[in-house]
């Protein structure tokens, strides 16, 4: 498996804590995922009640690897300041890069994107930035000093799945060194086996899990489907072909007509 | 003096961040800040002197996706 700026996960999954009917709901869904990577966020706190302590205290109890992410952002200057400020208070160098481009399809701004990246990158931070198929795009993060991609399968909390099946076949085959990850737009554990098929390092979700009748059981079946998905890659499957091949042997065919 | 908390208009006695934060109660709270859009390190809150109108930011974990 491809690291993560030199961390090897225990497996793909990495999984949004937002949106959880309950707190206990959550840690419920994170044991029975087995995921290795929770994202976190960072929002305004009351010095009332300090609803981010209790919060914070429960997450590091999962004893996951954290990833805060920059949701949310529009500007690269709010982008910029926001990973500085998670940075702190997460203890990490790690950041899921977001800068937003479009209100209805929470598209990323790659143009903001690259120049954060690059800001980011340059102070020490490890940047995994959430963008597009664009093969174009990657390169300038890649030369930005990213070294993993997360392009998006559909926008963020759709449940579509993977929409350009072929973008993303090319990305992985463009850039087979580089650490993928889809994120964001699955609904179902298939779409999540199809993108490990595709040779995807890691899939990261959270409204699929946290929005099904029962997110723990949810969790589960997606890490169920990561793991065989991950298996079929390493097992090399067969081409697709447009004709039947007859798989029972022809010869020693009885001449019964 | 009047100041703005997380978008909200307080009134405050306090000169410096450090001392702004223990006077809203933020306490030992894992807290990261922020000054008129510009993000203040924990360790440079003590010298961070607050004037009349600062906008600040106290930043939590939160859930996220």
């Amino acid at each position: 498996m491809r690291d993560f700026y030199g961390t090897t996960l225990a497996n793909g999954f990495m999984l949004g804590t937002a949106q959880y009917p309950s707190p206990a709901i959550l840690a419920e869904a994170f044991k029975r995922s087995g995921a290795s990577v929770a994202t976190v966020s960072l929002r305004r706190e009351s010095g009332q009640d300090r609803a981010g302590q209790d919060f914070w205290a429960m997450i590091k109890g999962l004893g996951v690897h954290i990833l805060p992410n920059t949701a949310g952002c529009h500007s690269v200057k709010e982008a910029v300041t926001t990973a500085h400020m998670a940075r702190e208070v997460f203890d990490t160098k790690w950041i899921k890069l977001e800068v937003i481009g479009e209100e209805d399809t929470l598209q990323p701004d790659v143009f903001g994107l690259t120049e954060a990246a690059r800001i980011l990158t340059e102070d020490g931070f490890q940047v995994f930035p959430y963008t597009t198929e664009d093969l174009v795009v990657a390169d300038k993060l890649l030369n930005a000093g990213c070294e993993v991609l997360m392009p998006w399968g559909a926008p963020i909390g759709s449940g579509l799945g993977l929409n350009n099946l072929f973008g993303l076949r090319a990305m992985r085959a463009h850039f087979p060194d580089v650490p993928l990850v889809i994120d964001a737009g699955l609904g179902l554990p298939s779409q999540a086996a199809q993108a490990m098929e595709l040779g995807y390092d890691a899939v990261l979700l959270n409204t699929a899990v946290a929005k099904a009748g029962d997110p723990a059981l949810m969790a589960e079946a997606f890490a169920t489907a990561i793991a065989a998905g991950k298996q079929a890659a390493e097992a090399d499957p067969m081409e697709p072909r447009d004709m039947a091949a007859p798989s029972t042997p022809v010869i020693g065919k009885a001449f019964l007509s | 003096m009047k100041l703005q908390l997380n978008g909200e208009a307080v009134e405050s006695a306090a000169t410096t961040l450090d001392a702004f934060l223990t006077e809203q109660g933020y306490g030992e709270a894992k807290v990261a800040t922020a000054v008129n859009g510009s993000f203040v390190p924990a360790m440079m809150r003590a010298g961070q002197a607050l004037s009349d109108g600062d906008a600040i930011e106290v930043l939590a974990p939160m859930q996220g996706g």
